[in-house]
């Protein structure tokens, strides 16, 4: 009897299976292989696949994105972790300048993954709940991918280290080991495409666009909303680099009303992006302002109370898309 | 200078004056590569200066003996990465002229296709690694190349350029973190030229040699005259050989001067004249110059029969690149991503809605 899984656990099954499909694959980070990782998503790897496959480094989070490039450039496929996504900063200039231009400047691609636990819920605090994803959004070159399902974490990661281009990799920690989003998977190989956008739910009135783990916070306001009579559509955008526009459009197209949902801060958030897309493609199918409900423009706090009020929640989903059905 | 006078020579088991067992014709090859590097450089003076090369152009004019010195310790199978003034090593590594006048003129067939500009071009499947101009950042991915070539089980060497202000720089010292633990097959050639931009190398460090920085992470390290193009072949060829075995990484200084200013823009007003005169008189090729001739194996005529042959060359090159012609500017949207620009394509989809709406609003 196949088992349910939870969403860290998918991760990790897509990394082993990668690395038992293609021995290109490896894994490089900070106390990833004795260790197993700080959340052990590379469990068992370094007993697996030796301390060649699997590389502790220094803390040097430049040093190892760096590194993976050069792997990369050798025809290897590198999958990078960073202990809390907010270190990915530390590894900007790599990302942005060297990863992301090489293709471009003179036709060297960097399939590099790197990938790591991203988003608040956990009293983190400000340094270990950030979600950078606009930085990197904003960077031509780059595919960043958020996945908010069990299934879309395993299909993710591994098209993402089966892409020709460096991908950054959003886990969302709130999600790793959720009860309520445990999944069986197939058996059988799978992958989901980056660029797809999926509909969670069919609806006609309203459209609710997110990703990452604000997906169940929607899904939950559209139930309610459902038994207040307001068909609300939930389209989870699974990447963010590039952004599924056909999708956007068309559900924008089909219920003239659209709520865009994010964990992230609000100014420079995707769903700036997501409202001139729509404006651009479709302006006449608007019967509403294209709403969005985000987190303040603040860092994330980690007192409990502080952290509940500044981060996005299926109440204040449900008060913002109840807003726009009276429109 | 007596400090710089000082350090030429010591710890690298190396000795300028002792021959490194070169046959005459790579003595004389050495040679073609260094004035090759610098007859290059002065044409794309003059080109700059008659507007035709644009931005930035940085010389490595008294620097040709690091480039050529450590390029040509090389085997095949190494991978180079070089900075922005190691133009010579990258003719050692196979780059010609042609290329090299098609990418500063930004014409079509130039290997950025007029994306990129000075030395940022190459390819793995040639050795090369081309820099990005954020400094230091070449030595971890150097690391990562020594690291993935090792898992291949290949005896591949990586090596790099920092100069004196890049080993200052965060990546210098978390790659060499990363190198040095894991023991990778690198070599990093401290190109120390005494000023960074206007900021003296006092600046930089108050270390004597740069290449005690190697101190820091329990490596080998050496120091070489970075004027003595023999010298750097030779202590190249030791670090390369250690490095190869498992002794590596090695840091290796090479000490010389920016004989003009950072860009082609700045006279370098701030470096004393002394230093100017005192670097002057150890002029690299003039240097090697003197001795072939000494050894007598060549004569003043062999050399200028190289230099009218890299004339000739430079001349045929230029020639073809200045009549080539500028590639399509619509070209700079491409090749963002393996599959094509994603972005371009959005953009072309949304100018092609916008005017199906103009035309028939839909209510």
């Amino acid at each position: 009897m196949p088992e349910a899984i939870t969403y860290l656990e998918a991760i990790r099954q897509g990394i082993w299976e990668e690395m038992e499909r293609d021995d290109r694959v490896f894994c490089i980070g900070e106390d990833i292989g004795v260790y197993g990782g700080a959340f052990k998503v590379t469990k068992g790897f370094l007993e697996r696949f030796g301390e060649e496959r699997v590389i502790d480094t220094p803390i040097a989070e430049s040093g190892i994105v760096g590194a993976a490039i050069g792997a990369s450039l050798m025809g290897m496929r590198p999958v990078a972790e960073m202990q809390f996504i907010d270190f990915i900063s530390c590894a900007f200039n790599q990302i942005t300048n060297f990863a992301a231009k090489s293709r471009w400047r003179y036709g060297a691609g960097v399939p590099i993954v790197i990938r790591g636990p991203s988003g608040g819920g956990v009293r983190g605090g400000p340094f270990h709940s950030q979600n950078p994803e606009m930085y990197y959004v904003h960077t031509p070159g780059l595919k960043v991918v958020a996945p908010g399902t069990t299934y879309d974490a395993k299909g993710l990661i591994k098209a993402a280290i089966r892409d020709d281009d460096p991908v950054i990799y959003l886990e969302h920690k709130y999600l790793y080991r959720l009860p309520r989003i445990k999944e069986v998977l197939p058996r059988e190989d799978y992958v989901v495409p980056i660029g797809k956008a999926a509909v969670r739910k069919v609806g006609r009135d309203l459209s609710l666009i997110t990703y990452g783990a604000m997906l169940l916070h929607c899904l939950d306001a559209a139930d309610t909303l459902e038994k207040e009579g307001v068909s609300a559509e939930v389209l989870d955008l699974r990447t963010l680099l590039p952004l599924d526009a056909e999708a956007i459009e068309a559900t924008a197209r089909k219920t003239g009303k659209v709520l865009v949902v994010h964990e992230d801060t609000r100014t420079g958030g995707i769903a700036g992006e997501v409202t001139a897309l729509i404006n651009e493609r479709a302006f006449e199918y608007l019967d509403g302002p294209v709403l969005r409900v985000t987190a303040p423009d603040a860092p994330v706090p980690y007192s409990a109370p502080l952290e509940d009020f500044f981060l996005p929640n299926a109440v204040k989903v449900l008060e913002a898309a109840r807003r726009l059905a009276s429109y | 200078m007596p400090r710089a006078k000082r350090s030429t020579t010591r710890r690298t088991g190396s000795r300028p004056s002792r021959p490194p067992g070169l046959s005459t014709d790579r003595l004389r090859e050495i040679y073609y590569f260094l004035k090759m590097n610098r007859l290059i450089e002065e044409r794309l003076s003059a080109l700059y200066r008659q507007g035709k090369v644009q931005g930035g152009l940085y010389s490595s004019r008294g620097q040709e003996a690091i480039s050529v010195g450590s390029a040509y310790a090389l085997g095949p199978q190494d991978i180079l990465a070089p900075m922005i003034r190691n133009l010579g090593a990258m003719l050692v590594k196979g780059v010609r002229p042609l290329e090299l006048f098609l990418q500063y003129l930004q014409r079509e067939g130039s290997p950025c296709k007029g994306r990129d500009t000075s030395l940022h071009f190459g390819g793995i499947e040639r050795g090369l690694v081309p820099p990005i101009s954020h400094l230091g950042t070449l030595v971890p991915v150097m690391a990562g190349v020594a690291l993935a070539a090792r898992r291949r089980g290949k005896p591949v060497v990586a090596l790099t350029y920092v100069g004196d202000g890049a080993s200052s720089t965060g990546d210098f010292h978390e790659g060499l973190g990363i190198a040095s633990v894991r023991r990778l097959p690198m070599v990093l050639i401290l190109e120390n030229n005494r000023w960074a931009y206007s900021t003296p190398v006092s600046r930089q460090s108050l270390l004597t040699d740069l290449a005690d920085r190697a101190r820091g992470y329990g490596i080998p390290r050496g120091v070489v005259d970075g004027n003595d193009v023999l010298a750097v072949c030779t202590a190249t060829s030791s670090a390369i050989a250690l490095a190869r075995r498992g002794g590596g990484p090695v840091l290796l200084e090479c000490k010389t001067m920016r004989m003009r200013g950072h860009s082609e823009h700045d006279d370098a007003w701030y470096v004393p004249e002394e230093e100017k005169r005192y670097w002057e008189r150890r002029d690299p090729i003039s240097l090697y110059e003197k001795r072939l001739i000494a050894r007598g194996s060549v004569t003043q005529a062999d050399l200028q029969r190289i230099e009218k042959r890299c004339l000739e060359e430079i001349e045929r090159d230029l020639e073809t690149a200045l009549s080539a012609p500028f590639p399509a500017p619509e070209s700079c949207i491409e090749d963002v991503y393996a599959s094509g620009s994603d972005e371009a394509h959005v953009h072309e989809e949304t100018e092609g809605k916008l005017k199906v709406l103009d035309g028939g609003r839909r209510r």
